[in-house]
C-alpha cells in the first residue's frame, strides 16, 4: 500500500458525490504529532477496507468540548453551529472519529443544535466489522504481549462504551490484562474538562502519573488507549516512571493496523 | 392516667407532625428558590429510575460490603415502619397491641400468623440493625475509612453521622424493652392491660422475658412503657431532625431518582440563550426570542442553579463515594464532589433564612462561588463523570461544576491565563492550539 489517498468531502461534493461514512479526525488527529500516527493508522484501515469515506479537512472545526466544559458556551456555541451547518450541508448521515471527546460532542450535544448524525468511536467501527468478517486481524504481531487497555472517561462513563474496544483488542492473538480500576471505575487520565489545556491545581500528584502508575502494576508490554489526550496523558506518566522503553502507550487503531501490516 | 397517656400522645404527634411539615415546607421552598427547569416528561421512566436505584438501592452494590450493611438498616427500617402503625393505634385510643387483638377476636388466623411473622422480623431485623450500627460506628469512628473522614466531615457532619446511629441503638433498644417488658407482663398474668397473646412470645423478646418474670410489676410496666415512649418519641426526633441532617437522604432519594436526568452522562446541559445569540450572529434572517429578566451566564450563587440541582444537594447523605472516586481528589486536589453538594446545601438555606427574614431582595455580599466554593475547586475538575457515576441516588456534582465555571468564565472573565489562551485558538484556528485550518491535512503528506 504506497498511495494511500484520502478523500476530502469538499471535492467529493465537486464530483457530485456523496461519501457513506465522514472520518471526524478531530484536532488532536490533525495537529498532534503523535495523534497524527493514529489518524494515519486508521486512514490506512479505512483505505484497505475499501470503505467509502472521506474527511472534512481544513472546513473541519474543533467540535467546542474543551470550550463548553471550561465553561465557556460562548466559543462553543459558535464552533459547534459553523460544524452543524458544514456537516448538514454534505448531508452527512454517518461519522466515525478516533476521539472520544469529539464522539460525545457529535453524538450527545449536537442534536439540541439540529446536528442528527449516527455516530460511532473508531473501536465501535471496527468492532462491527470484526464481527461481520470484513476486518480480518492477523494476530501473529503480538503473540504473547501482553496488553491492557485503560478506558477514555468520554466513551466509557459517559458513553457506556465498555466492549468495543476491548473487542478489538481480543481479535489479536496477544494476552489481554485488565487493570484493577477499570471500565465505570477507570480513572481519569487527567486531560479532560479542558485540563489538557492548563497546569494542574496544587496537588500531591499529577492524575496522569497515577493512572500510569495503576497501568505499570499489571506489567504490559503495551497499554492500548483509544483516545488521543489519554494517549498523550499516559505516554508522559510512563515517561515519568523511566519505562518508556519496554512499556508501549498506542491506539486501538495503530494496533490493528501494525498487525495487518499496514 | 390512661387519659393521660393519651392527651400526651396526641399531643406530641401532633406537635411533631406540625414542626415536620413547617420544616419541610422551608426546604420545598428553598429549592423552588432554584431555577425552573423541566427535568423529563416521562412518568413511567421516572418510576423506574426510583424503583431500581432509590426502593431497589441498584448503585449501592457498586461497593458490596457497604450495601449489604446498608441494606439491613432500610430493610429493618421500612419493615418497622408495620409496627409504627400499631403503635399509633394503640396511642389515640389506649389500646395494648389493639391489631392483634382486633385480628384475634375475628378469629382471623392467618392475619394473627401474619401478625407474628411481622414482629418476629421486626426483631430479627432489629437485632441485625443494631450489629450493623455499631459496625457503621466502628468504620466511622475506629477504623475511621478515608472517604468517610475528608475534611469536609470536620464538625458538624461528624456529630451529625453518629448521632443518627446513635438514635438508632436508642430506638432499638426501645423496640427490645417494649417487647420484653410487655411479654414478661403476659406470663405474670394479673395486669388486664397486658392480655396474654395466645401465640405465645416472640421470637427474640420472649425467650429472654422468662428470665424477667421475678421482677415486681411495676418494674416491668416502667420497662414496657419506657419502650413504648421511647420508640415513639425517638420516632418523633428522628422526623424533625431529618430535616437538619443529612440523614434526609430516607425521603429525598425517592424523589431524586425518580427526577434523574434521560440525557446521556456525557451530555453538557444546553444554553439556548447563548444558542440563539450565536445563531442571529450567523443568520441574520434569525430573530432570537425575547428573554424574560436578566439573563445570567451560569451560576453565581446557589439560587442560580436548578431547582434539581438543590434537589440533589438537600438528597445527599455525604457517603463520600463521589469524593472517592474522584481523580483530583485522588492526587491531593482540593476539589471535593461531596463537598460541592454540601457547600450548596449549606448556601441555599442560608439564602433561604435570609429571604424569610429580610425579604426577597435580601443580599449578605457573599456567594457559593468564592465564599463557599473556591476557583481553584472547580478548576480541577476533569469532568470525567466519576462522581456521577458514583453516587448511590444519582446526584450530579458536575452540573454544579460547570455552571460555576460557566459563571467564572463568563460573567466574571476569570479564566486562568492558559484557557484563554486555548479560547483565543479556537475563534481565530477553530482549534486549541495555534495551527492554521489550512494545515489540517498535512498528515496525509507523512502517509506515504
Amino acid at each position: 500500500m504506497s498511495d494511500n489517498k484520502v478523500p476530502v468531502m469538499a471535492d467529493l461534493a465537486a464530483e457530485g458525490r456523496a461519501p457513506e461514512i465522514l472520518f471526524w479526525v478531530g484536532c488532536a488527529g490533525s495537529f498532534d504529532q503523535r495523534a497524527q500516527r493514529v489518524t494515519i493508522a486508521f486512514a490506512k484501515i479505512l483505505n484497505a477496507l475499501g470503505t467509502d469515506y472521506a474527511v472534512l479537512g481544513k472546513e473541519e472545526c474543533c467540535t467546542g468540548d474543551p470550550a463548553r466544559r471550561a465553561g465557556n458556551e460562548f466559543v462553543f456555541q459558535m464552533l459547534a453551529q459553523q460544524n452543524v451547518a458544514t456537516l448538514n450541508a454534505y448531508n452527512v448521515k454517518k461519522i466515525v472519529t478516533t476521539c472520544p471527546h469529539c464522539f460525545n460532542t457529535l453524538k450527545n450535544e449536537y442534536p439540541s443544535l439540529g446536528g442528527n448524525y449516527q455516530v460511532l468511536h473508531h473501536s465501535q467501527f471496527m468492532q462491527e466489522l470484526i464481527d461481520e468478517g470484513k476486518l480480518v486481524v492477523e494476530g501473529g504481531a503480538f503473540k504473547g504481549k501482553k496488553i491492557t487497555y485503560h478506558d477514555p472517561c468520554y466513551l466509557g462513563r459517559a458513553n457506556d462504551v465498555y466492549e468495543a474496544p476491548r473487542a478489538v483488542i481480543e481479535s489479536l492473538d496477544s494476552d489481554f490484562v485488565e487493570m484493577r480500576n477499570c471500565k465505570s471505575k477507570a480513572l481519569c487520565c487527567g486531560a479532560g474538562g479542558a485540563q489538557m489545556w492548563k497546569e494542574d491545581e496544587p496537588g500531591n500528584s499529577r492524575i496522569n502519573t497515577k493512572r500510569a502508575q495503576q497501568a505499570l502494576e499489571v506489567n504490559p508490554d503495551y497499554i492500548a488507549v483509544a483516545c488521543p489526550y489519554c494517549n498523550t496523558m499516559l505516554t508522559d506518566g510512563v515517561k515519568e516512571a523511566g519505562k518508556q522503553e519496554d512499556v508501549k502507550v498506542i491506539d486501538i487503531a495503530e494496533l490493528i493496523a501494525m498487525a495487518n501490516g499496514l | 392516667m390512661q387519659f393521660v397517656q393519651i392527651t400526651l400522645f396526641i399531643l406530641l404527634s401532633g406537635a411533631s407532625f406540625f414542626l415536620f411539615f413547617k420544616q419541610a415546607k422551608v426546604i420545598y421552598d428553598n429549592i423552588m428558590l432554584g431555577r425552573k427547569e423541566k427535568i423529563h416528561d416521562d412518568p413511567a421512566w421516572g418510576l423506574q429510575q426510583m424503583l431500581i436505584i432509590a426502593f431497589g438501592q441498584k448503585k449501592m452494590f457498586k461497593i458490596t460490603s457497604a450495601a449489604l450493611l446498608h441494606l439491613v438498616i432500610y430493610v429493618s427500617f421500612v419493615i418497622t415502619q408495620i409496627e409504627l402503625l400499631e403503635v399509633f393505634i394503640d396511642g389515640v385510643f389506649g389500646q395494648h397491641r389493639a391489631v392483634y387483638h382486633f385480628f384475634e377476636s375475628h378469629r382471623w388466623l392467618f392475619f394473627q400468623q401474619l401478625y407474628y411473622l411481622s414482629i418476629n422480623m421486626i426483631e430479627i431485623l432489629s437485632l441485625l440493625t443494631f450489629a450493623v450500627t455499631i459496625a457503621f460506628l466502628w468504620r466511622r469512628n475506629i477504623i475511621r475509612l478515608p472517604r468517610l473522614n475528608k475534611p469536609e466531615m470536620d464538625g458538624w457532619p461528624r456529630k451529625d453521622a453518629n448521632l443518627i446511629l446513635l438514635f438508632e441503638l436508642t430506638l432499638i433498644i426501645c423496640i427490645f424493652s417494649m417487647n420484653i417488658g410487655d411479654r414478661a407482663l403476659q406470663l405474670k398474668g394479673g395486669n388486664l392491660h397486658y392480655p396474654a397473646l395466645n401465640g405465645g412470645g416472640f421470637l427474640l423478646s420472649g425467650s429472654i422475658a422468662p428470665l424477667l418474670t421475678s421482677l415486681p410489676e411495676g418494674l416491668l410496666i416502667i420497662l414496657e412503657r419506657f419502650g413504648w415512649w421511647g420508640h415513639i418519641i425517638m420516632v418523633f426526633v428522628f422526623l424533625n431532625y431529618l430535616p437538619k441532617s443529612k440523614h434526609l437522604h430516607i425521603m429525598l432519594a425517592f424523589p431524586n431518582t425518580y427526577f434523574s436526568r434521560k440525557e446521556p452522562k456525557g451530555e453538557i446541559i444546553n444554553m439556548p440563550q447563548i444558542m440563539n445569540e450565536v445563531k442571529s450572529m450567523f443568520d441574520d434572517s434569525f430573530v432570537a426570542p425575547e428573554v424574560e429578566g436578566e439573563i445570567k451566564f451560569g451560576a453565581k450563587d446557589a439560587n442560580d442553579l436548578s431547582w434539581k440541582n438543590l434537589l440533589d444537594a438537600y438528597s445527599c447523605t455525604e457517603c463520600g463515594r463521589c469524593t472517592e472516586q474522584c481523580p483530583a481528589n485522588q492526587t491531593g486536589k482540593l476539589l471535593s464532589p461531596r463537598k460541592i453538594m454540601m457547600a450548596t446545601r449549606d448556601r441555599i438555606e442560608e439564602i433561604g433564612l435570609g429571604i424569610r427574614e429580610h425579604g426577597p431582595d435580601f443580599s449578605d455580599n457573599k456567594s457559593l462561588l468564592g465564599d463557599y466554593i473556591t476557583k481553584e475547586e472547580i478548576l480541577a475538575c476533569t469532568t470525567c463523570n466519576a462522581c456521577v457515576e458514583a453516587c448511590p441516588v444519582t446526584i450530579s456534582p458536575l452540573e454544579i461544576i460547570v455552571e460555576l465555571r460557566r459563571n467564572l468564565i463568563m460573567e466574571a472573565a476569570d479564566s486562568p491565563a492558559e484557557w484563554n489562551n486555548m479560547f483565543t485558538n479556537l475563534e481565530n484556528n477553530q482549534a486549541p492550539w495555534q495551527f492554521s485550518r489550512e494545515d489540517g491535512l498535512n498528515w496525509v503528506d507523512d502517509m506515504n
